[in-house]
């Protein structure tokens, strides 16, 4: 576990140097300290066709006996630096060209309550994976399924669906909307299609 | 004096100043005589023109039979309705006569056909063809034809679901639907003719222009500015359906169709292959400069006219040069599609002004001579009037604020760019005037050759923004820019003009809250309708700008509103509501004005729109008692 915190980044480096030098005086107090941090993972999985999660349940309506929903915690949900990856994910995969920076244009805003397609991390993970029907691209095979988690857990922050915390607090460009920080928790509520998609 | 409550600041002002001078004394006296909140009186003014009706008879509409069979009613793109029951004296009177609901909530941006006391209608994605007929009372449906487009389209349409609109032709009813398809439906029946797939949405491609017919071809160009396409138009057989012609407007010359016909006016506009040399390695080939806009045909001249998109992506630093055919236009032989001539609005366009709004084909006496020409309220500020035989700019006038240029070299046709206002990566620019969407973006102006003047419904804004990294994925933005705007000088984000394009001057303005995103008609009762983004549909009089008759419609009206002749021999007024387009994506798309960046920045502008109106798509038409 430790040596997996230890493994990469400038900045792991500088403290690395620093934590040697004390650990010759404090000794091993300090790099238990050291491992408490969050984990980083700054080798995801290759890229894969296809999705590695078993399908998402998106309605609420079971006929039969009830099953019991899978369910899967997004691996970056409490972890700020795989947000802060998420955001920059997000721009340089285009996806801030058509949701911008959470209130929308071309796709849905991502910052308010409404979630067409779900808004637990799976639901997410498989509307960037998959694509959606209504003019959502399918972006699996083309990000690897560690970085969408990171995409997914940024998209959430949006609306405030994480700790404050793990959201991200600044932004190195033009001010367009509060810090994701600053998001009040908006609490999901089903829309029924997308604007776009209603008709006769 | 004159301009600064109307039109704004410094550049204008000074304008205003050498028109005044030029305008002499009959220009200050109605300047003086009016009161501070009205527009600029115009009615003995333009008596002093020449007499002569400033249009040729092949263009003008000799004998108006009522109909309106294409997006802007004739070639010369006037939409100019030689009807003239509704007057400015009964104007009061009118009342609405019947409705219909599209059942489709995105913007309604087209402008209804009228052929045979039959209406059509084309709505936003998903794009149903409707026939109305006009013979029965309340009009109902006589047929409904649906495309079905493909659902992924949606995800490339840069700035709502929006469709401009179809055309009428030999008993056909062309129209586009979102998903970069061309559709022929027999105008009797309603069954299709033919449908051709004219691009490719993983390009990015998508099509929302009207397209016009022209000598058995039907004109359509690609949208996608905003996901790297390389731009064209196309000329379809309008028989089959099966394609004639394709221009490229990025590429070699050959793709571009230029051979030896071609002779543009300016000399940087001379030269091989510009298409590829004026960009950095292999950028033309998803360097944008689509077709979404208007096209006009001169018979005389056997020329088609039409102007080319933005180039991609917004942010400039990664396309150096003069990125042509972008923000250009082209004058071609509608036959076989070869260039006689270009002129680029902008060239290396820094801020998606893209060269796409409509051309008005007009003859018109220049320092006293009579000429052909066409006359441009450009996107970029400047209302230019070109020779639209050689392409020679006649004149570049600013009709609102302007702080990205000073003004048009008329020696190289070269806009004057200030270096300041040019955004870069990592750079924030601000007060960047006008904003993307331009003075004016598509919404079509009308030209009365009664009042000579032109009515151009506009929009004020100015923006700041700041470029980021460009990342290339096909089917997917390629723009690069954080964008806020805001509304200019004055604070009204919407304007309508009435130019004299001879005198070269606004003669009168009106002031709107939000931009004027619906086009403009004229009559010959010198009345001139138009709708606002909060949903008022009005009447002007021609001559001077008084309202005469306003009426409340459901949803915003982002439509271009028809003037026809009934079954009955009544004079209609017919526009579609519907709020949408770019401007109205706020409520359209139900986006969260928190985000000021959202619908490429232009929701900054527009907070205030959801409060204002609600979505919903129907047809009003009106009529006398």
């Amino acid at each position: 576990m430790c040596s997996r915190f230890r493994e990469g980044g400038a900045a792991a480096g500088q403290r690395g140097r620093s934590f040697a030098a004390l650990r010759m005086t404090a000794g091993a107090v300090i790099v238990l300290v050291a491992c408490q941090r969050e984990e980083r993972n700054f080798s995801g999985m290759p890229p894969s066709a296809t999705s590695t999660m078993p399908a998402a349940r998106e309605s609420g309506l079971q006929p039969g006996p009830s099953v019991r929903s899978t369910s899967i915690n997004g691996p970056y949900e409490q972890n700020a630096y795989g947000v802060a990856q998420g955001k920059t994910l997000y721009n340089a995969f285009n996806c801030s060209g058509c949701h911008f920076q959470g209130g929308g244009g071309i796709g849905p805003p991502l910052m308010d309550d409404e979630w067409v397609y779900g808004s637990r991390p799976e639901n997410i993970f498989e509307t960037i994976a998959e694509g959606r029907p209504n003019g959502m691209p399918s972006f699996g095979g083309k990000i690897n399924p560690d970085q969408i988690w990171q995409i997914v857990a940024y998209v959430r922050s949006m609306s405030g669906l994480l700790r404050k915390d793990v959201a991200t607090g600044r932004n190195d460009d033009m001010q367009v909307r509060s810090q994701e920080q600053a998001a009040d928790k908006a609490k999901p509520v089903q829309s029924a299609l997308p604007p776009s998609a209603e008709r006769q | 004096m004159i301009s600064s409550p109307h039109i704004g600041r410094v550049s204008v002002s000074s304008q205003f100043g050498r028109w005044t001078r030029i305008g002499g004394a009959l220009l200050l006296l109605a300047g003086c005589s009016r009161s501070p909140d009205r527009p600029v009186q115009s009615g003995q003014h333009t008596a002093s023109l020449p007499a002569r009706v400033p249009a040729t008879a092949a263009l003008s509409d000799s004998a108006d039979d009522g109909q309106w069979i294409m997006p802007a009613r004739n070639y010369a793109s006037t939409r100019y309705s030689s009807l003239s029951q509704i007057t400015a004296q009964n104007v009061g009177q009118l009342k609405l006569a019947w409705t219909f609901s599209t059942g489709v909530t995105r913007g309604h941006e087209a402008a209804p056909l009228v052929v045979d006391n039959t209406m059509y209608i084309v709505t936003p994605f998903p794009n149903y063809l409707y026939a109305l007929d006009l013979t029965q009372p309340g009009a109902p449906a006589k047929w409904t034809y649906k495309p079905s487009p493909a659902l992924s389209a949606q995800g490339v349409a840069c700035c709502d679901l929006v469709n401009r609109g179809a055309a009428y032709y030999d008993g056909k009813i062309y129209f586009n639907s979102l998903d970069a398809t061309t559709h022929a439906v027999d105008a009797k029946t309603g069954k299709e003719v033919w449908s051709t797939r004219v691009g490719d949405i993983n390009k990015g491609e998508s099509t929302t222009m009207a397209p016009l017919v022209v000598k058995g071809k039907v004109l359509v160009g690609n949208s996608g500015g905003e996901f790297g396409v390389r731009g064209w138009l196309t000329a379809l057989d309008a028989k089959t359906g099966k394609l004639a012609w394709r221009a490229y407007h990025t590429g070699p010359d050959k793709d571009v169709l230029i051979g030896s016909r071609f002779k543009p006016f300016y000399s940087h506009d001379k030269g091989k292959d510009l298409g590829v040399s004026t960009w950095p390695g292999d950028a033309w080939k998803i360097g944008g400069g689509g077709v979404w806009g208007w096209i006009s045909y001169d018979p005389d001249l056997d020329l088609i006219y039409y102007g080319t998109a933005n180039p991609g992506p917004w942010n400039a630093d990664v396309r150096p040069g003069d990125n042509k055919w972008t923000a250009a236009m082209f004058a071609r032989d509608p036959d076989d599609g070869q260039a006689v001539w270009s002129y680029q609005w902008s060239p290396h366009d820094l801020f998606d002004y893209d060269g796409i709004n409509e051309l008005v084909l007009l003859d018109l006496p220049i320092k006293g001579q009579m000429r052909k020409v066409l006359v441009r309220p450009e996107r970029n500020g400047y209302i230019y009037v070109l020779d639209r035989t050689t392409g020679e700019v006649l004149s570049a006038d600013p009709y609102g604020y302007i702080t990205t240029t000073k003004g048009v070299d008329l020696k190289t046709g070269r806009p004057i760019e200030v270096p300041e206002k040019a955004p870069e990566t990592g750079k924030v620019v601000r007060e960047i005037c006008p904003a993307a969407p331009g003075t004016k973006d598509w919404q079509p102006s009308s030209y009365s050759p009664r009042t000579r003047l032109l009515y151009i419904p506009h929009q004020n804004l100015c923006q700041d923004e700041e470029g980021v990294e460009a990342n290339y994925i096909s089917g997917t933005p390629y723009v690069a820019a954080i964008v806020k705007m805001y509304a200019g000088p004055g604070g009204n984000r919407g304007v309508v003009t009435a130019w004299n394009p001879v005198e070269r001057k606004a003669v009168w303005q009106v002031k709107e809250k939000f931009p004027v995103w619906s086009g403009t008609v004229v009559t010959a009762g010198d009345i001139m309708f138009y709708g606002t983004m909060d949903g008022w549909f009005k009447a002007l009089n021609a001559r001077d700008g008084s309202e005469l008759w306003k009426f409340k419609v459901g949803s915003g009206i982002v439509g271009q509103p028809i003037v026809y002749r009934g079954p009955d021999g009544k004079e209609y007024v017919a526009v579609l509501s519907g709020v949408g387009g770019w401007a109205g994506a706020v409520v359209a798309g139900g986006l969260d004005v928190r985000d000021s960046s959202a619908a490429l920045g232009f929701v900054n502008a527009m907070k205030d729109l959801p409060q204002a109106t609600t979505k919903g798509g129907m047809l009003y038409v009106f009529s006398l008692p």
